[in-house]
C-alpha cells in the first residue's frame, strides 16, 4: 500500500541482510546434547511465509524421539536439580548474554522463518528473550525467598508446545522459568518455525549446559500429544489454541501432571470519548496489527464510545492507510507475511463470513506481493455482538469495531465472550481506568498503552483463555511443587 | 389422666425431630426432586432423612450463586472479613449442637467432637482474617523495565463447586469451603454423602451470620450425581474435587476440561486440623495485571 500514498515521500528499501545468519540445508533433532536424526527418519520443509522459499529441511519428531528426549531430560535432572541455585542462575546467564551477542543473526532468522517484520523481531522480541533468560536466571538462588515455602522443589521434567506467532520468545517464556526452578525440559516448536529453537539449542551448547536439560523437537502436532501424554512428564506448559489447550486438560485428567495453559483471547479495546484520539489510535494499531495480528492478547474487538466513533475511525482508516505492508526485512515494513498458507486460508474463511452475516468490511488501498502469504489490514464496521468476527478468535490482521454508550454497556460487552486475556482501556480520567479495570474479567489490562510485555509482570488468562501464570513471580509456581 | 401417667409423659418427652433442608440462594428448599435418604450414625442408627439434592437442585445453586458472585466478589475485604468472623460468632453459640452432630456422624466422643468443632470456628477466624491480606500476599507492583506503572493483584475466579471431604464431616467441610468465599468466590458445596447432617445445620448458621444469600449455596445427597452436572456447568468457573475418588476425580476433570475450568485436584490429608497455609485460597484465584503510562518525568525528556 505504499505506493499508493504519501507519493511525496517515498520509501528507499531499507533492507536488512541475510548475511549474518548461516542457515544449514537440514537439522536434526536436538536431544542429550546433540542434534540426531528422527527415529523413523522423516522430515519436514520450513518456509519463508513471505516467500515460500524453502529454507531447511527438519527432522520430524516422532513418538519413539519424545520417548527418548524425556529420558534424556529425566537423566539429567537429577544432576540439574542439585546443582545450587547459583550455578543454575550462571547458566541462565550465560544464555542471556549470548542471546544479546546473537540477537541480530535471530531476528534475522526469525523473521526469514515466521514471516513477521524485522522491526518487531529487532526492537520487541529479541531484548524480551534476553531479557526473560536474565529475570529468571536471578530468580534461579533466590527460591526460598519467592514465597512458595522454605524450600520448594522442582517438578522433574517439563514437556512444553509452543506457538509459532513469537517462537522464540514463547521458547524464552517457557525455558528460562523451567531451568531456574532445576526442571529439564523438552519443548516442541510448531511446525512452521523450527529453526529459532533449533537455532537456540547451538547457544545452550555454547553456554556449556549440561546434556539432556534443554532438548528441542520440532515436529507436528502428534508430537505434541505424544509429549503432553507421556507418563514420565511432570509438568505440562502449552501456549496456542483454546480447542488444543481443552484436549491437553482432558489428557491430563487423573495425572499428577501440573499444567499450564496459555489460551486463546478476543481481547476488547474499550476506548472512551475522553480518550486522547492519537494514542488511542496508535494503541488500536499496535493492539490489532502487531505480529500481523496473530498475538493470542491482540485488541480484536474495538469498542468505542458512539459520540466519537465517526473521529476515531476516520483517524484510525488513515492511520492504516500509512502502514508499510512488505518485505519483513525491510526494515521500515510494518506488516509482514501471514505464517503459513493454512493460517491465511483461515483468516481468508472467518473474513468471508464476516462479510456474510452482514459486517461492513474495509481496507486501505493495499497491493499484496504475488508469492508468500498476505492478509491486507482490514476493518469490520457495523458488528454485532453475535457476529462471528465479534466471537471468534480471527489470529490475524483484521479488527471488528463495536460501539457502547456507557461504561457499564462497555464492560458488559467487552466481558461477553468465553476468553478472558487481555483488554485495553482509553480514557483521561484515572477513576474511569480504575472503576473499569476493576470489572474486566481479564488478566492484562493495558490502560492507554498496547500490548505491553515484561518479564517482570505476569501474563495469563481468565475463564477459556486457559490458567497459570507466566512471567514475575508468579510465572515460578508453575514449575514448583508448592503443595 | 392421672398425675403418674402425666410426670412418665414428661419424663419421656417425645423429641423434635429436625427437617433438615438444603441452603441455596439463602433460602431452606427441599430438594426438588422430593427424594430424601436416610443418614445414620456411625453404629447404624437412624439420624435423620436428609435431602437427595437432583441435577437440577445442582442448577439452581449455580443461578444463586453467580447472582451473588457481582456483589460478595464486589464486597471490601474487610467486609468480608467482618462477615466471616460474625460465623465464627454464631457458631460458637451453637457449638453443643455441633458437638452432637459431629460426634454422631463420626463416631467420636464428645470431647474428641468438641475438639473438632472448635477447630472448625477457629478456622473460621483464621480465614477471616486473610481476605484483606492475601490480595497484598500474592500481588504487588511489578518493576517493569519502561515508562509503566504495572500492579498485578488477585481476583477471585467466580462460582466455585466444592465437593467437601467425605470423613471429616464438619472440619474438613469448613476447611474447603471457607478459602473459597474468604476470597471473593461463591460456591456450592456438596456436603459428605454419609455424614451430611453437619454441613446442612451449618447452612442455618451461614443464614444468620451476614453472609449474602447465594455465597454459600449447601447440597447434600449422592456426591457423584450432584458433582457431575456442576462439573460440565458452562457457568461454573472452578472445581474443588477434595471429596472424590480417584476415578470420579478423573470423570470430573475431564468434564471440567470443557470450559476449562480451574480445578483443585483431591489432595490426601491426614489431619485436618494441621495448619492450612494458603495454598486452597490461592487455587481459586486469578491475577489481574494493570498496566498504565507514568509519563516518565525528566527519564528520557517526554512529557506527562
Amino acid at each position: 500500500m505504499a505506493s499508493t500514498t504519501a507519493s511525496a515521500f517515498e520509501y528507499a528499501p531499507a533492507p536488512e541482510s541475510r548475511s549474518v545468519v548461516d542457515i544449514a540445508p537440514s537439522y536434526g533433532l536436538f536431544i542429550d546434547g546433540e542434534f540426531t536424526e528422527a527415529a523413523e527418519g522423516k522430515v519436514f520443509k520450513t518456509v519463508s511465509p513471505s516467500t515460500e522459499e524453502v529454507l531447511s529441511e527438519i527432522a520430524q519428531a516422532g513418538e519413539a524421539d519424545v520417548d527418548r528426549a524425556v529420558r534424556a531430560a529425566r537423566k539429567a535432572f537429577g544432576k540439574w536439580s542439585a546443582l545450587p541455585g547459583s550455578e543454575r542462575a550462571k547458566y541462565l546467564f550465560r544464555i542471556a548474554r549470548i542471546i544479546q551477542e546473537r540477537s541480530r543473526e535471530l531476528a534475522v532468522l526469525e523473521t526469514l522463518d515466521n514471516g513477521k517484520p524485522i522491526k518487531e523481531t529487532r526492537d520487541a522480541d529479541l531484548p524480551l528473550v534476553a531479557a526473560h533468560f536474565f529475570y529468571y536466571a536471578g530468580w534461579a538462588d533466590k527460591l526460598d525467598h519467592a514465597g512458595f515455602g522454605a524450600s520448594p522443589r522442582p517438578l522433574g521434567v517439563a514437556g512444553q508446545v509452543i506457538p509459532w506467532n513469537f517462537p522464540l520468545l514463547m521458547l524464552a517464556w517457557k525455558i528460562a522459568p523451567a531451568l531456574a526452578t532445576g526442571n529439564t525440559v523438552v519443548l516442541k516448536p510448531a511446525e512452521t518455525t523450527p529453526l529459532s529453537a533449533l537455532f537456540f539449542a547451538d547457544i545452550c551448547r555454547q553456554a556449556g549446559l549440561p546434556k539432556g536439560v534443554v532438548n528441542i523437537l520440532p515436529g507436528y502436532g502428534d508430537a505434541g500429544a505424544a509429549l503432553v501424554a507421556h507418563p514420565d512428564v511432570n509438568k505440562v506448559a502449552f501456549t496456542g489454541s483454546t480447542a488444543v489447550g481443552k484436549a491437553i486438560a482432558r489428557q491430563v485428567a487423573g495425572s499428577h501432571k501440573k499444567v499450564t495453559l496459555e489460551l486463546g483471547g478476543k481481547g476488547a479495546n474499550i476506548v472512551f470519548d475522553d480518550a486522547p484520539i492519537d494514542q488511542a489510535v496508535e494503541g488500536i494499531v499496535s493492539g490489532i496489527f502487531f505480529n500481523q495480528g496473530q498475538v493470542c492478547c491482540a485488541g480484536s474487538r474495538l469498542l468505542v464510545q458512539e459520540s466519537i466513533q465517526d473521529e476515531l475511525l476516520e483517524s484510525l482508516k488513515r492511520r492504516l492507510a500509512t502502514l508499510r505492508l512488505g518485505d519483513p526485512l525491510d526494515k521500515n515494513t510494518d506488516i509482514g507475511a501471514i505464517n503459513s498458507a493454512e493460517q491465511l486460508s483461515r483468516i481468508t474463511s472467518l473474513v468471508e463470513q464476516g462479510e456474510a452475516e452482514g459486517a461492513e468490511r474495509w481496507s486501505p488501498a493495499c497491493e499484496l506481493p504475488t508469492s508468500g502469504y498476505w492478509f491486507a489490514p482490514t476493518l469490520f464496521t457495523n458488528v454485532t455482538q453475535a457476529h462471528t468476527v465479534a466471537r471468534d478468535e480471527i489470529f490475524g490482521p483484521v479488527l471488528s469495531v463495536l460501539s457502547f454508550r456507557t461504561p457499564e454497556e462497555a464492560v458488559a460487552k467487552a466481558n461477553n465472550t468465553p476468553y478472558g486475556l487481555s483488554a485495553g482501556i482509553w480514557t483521561e480520567k484515572g477513576s474511569r481506568i480504575l472503576a473499569v479495570a476493576s470489572k474486566l474479567r481479564a488478566g492484562v489490562i493495558w490502560s492507554n498503552t498496547f500490548n505491553k510485555f515484561d518479564p517482570t509482570s505476569p501474563f495469563g488468562g481468565y475463564k477459556e483463555s486457559g490458567f497459570g501464570r507466566e512471567g514475575g513471580r508468579h510465572g515460578l509456581e508453575a514449575y514448583l511443587d508448592v503443595r | 389422666m392421672s398425675d403418674k401417667t402425666d410426670k412418665t409423659e414428661q419424663q419421656q418427652r417425645l423429641s423434635v425431630f429436625k427437617t433438615y433442608k438444603l441452603y441455596v440462594g439463602g433460602k431452606f428448599p427441599r430438594s426438588e426432586s422430593g427424594r430424601v435418604y436416610e443418614v445414620t450414625d456411625a453404629k447404624g442408627k437412624w439420624l435423620a432423612n436428609a435431602p437427595q439434592s437432583s441435577r437440577k437442585d445442582a442448577r439452581d445453586a449455580v443461578v444463586a450463586a453467580r447472582k451473588a458472585f457481582g456483589g460478595w466478589s464486589g464486597a471490601t475485604a474487610y467486609n468480608r472479613g467482618q462477615i466471616l468472623y460474625r460465623v465464627a460468632e454464631m457458631l460458637e453459640g451453637r457449638k453443643g449442637q455441633f458437638v452432637t452432630e459431629v460426634a454422631e456422624a463420626e463416631g467420636l466422643s464428645k470431647s474428641k467432637a468438641a475438639d473438632q468443632v472448635e477447630a472448625t470456628i477457629d478456622r473460621w477466624v483464621w480465614y477471616a482474617g486473610w481476605t484483606d491480606k492475601i490480595a497484598q500476599v500474592v500481588g504487588g507492583g511489578n518493576p517493569v523495565a519502561g515508562p509503566y506503572f504495572n500492579l498485578s493483584s488477585p481476583e477471585p475466579t467466580g462460582v466455585v463447586a466444592v465437593l467437601a471431604p467425605q470423613e471429616s464431616s464438619f472440619l474438613g467441610l469448613v476447611s474447603v469451603l471457607a478459602p473459597v468465599i474468604a476470597t471473593g468466590n461463591t460456591a456450592i458445596v456438596i456436603a459428605s454423602e454419609r455424614s451430611p447432617l453437619p454441613a446442612l445445620s451449618l447452612g442455618e448458621v451461614l443464614a444468620t451470620s451476614d453472609v449474602p444469600g447465594g455465597v454459600v449455596n449447601v447440597l447434600s445427597g449422592r456426591t457423584a450425581e450432584i458433582a457431575a452436572p456442576l462439573a460440565a456447568h458452562q457457568d461454573v468457573n472452578a472445581i474443588d474435587l477434595a471429596g472424590a475418588d480417584d476415578v470420579l476425580a478423573k470423570e470430573l476433570e475431564i468434564a471440567a476440561a470443557d470450559n476449562l475450568k480451574r480445578v483443585l485436584r483431591p489432595q490426601p490429608v491426614d489431619d485436618w486440623s494441621a495448619a492450612p497455609g494458603t495454598d486452597r485460597m490461592t487455587a481459586f484465584l486469578e491475577t489481574k495485571t494493570v498496566w498504565h503510562p507514568t509519563g516518565s518525568l525528566g527519564a528520557s525528556g517526554s512529557s506527562y
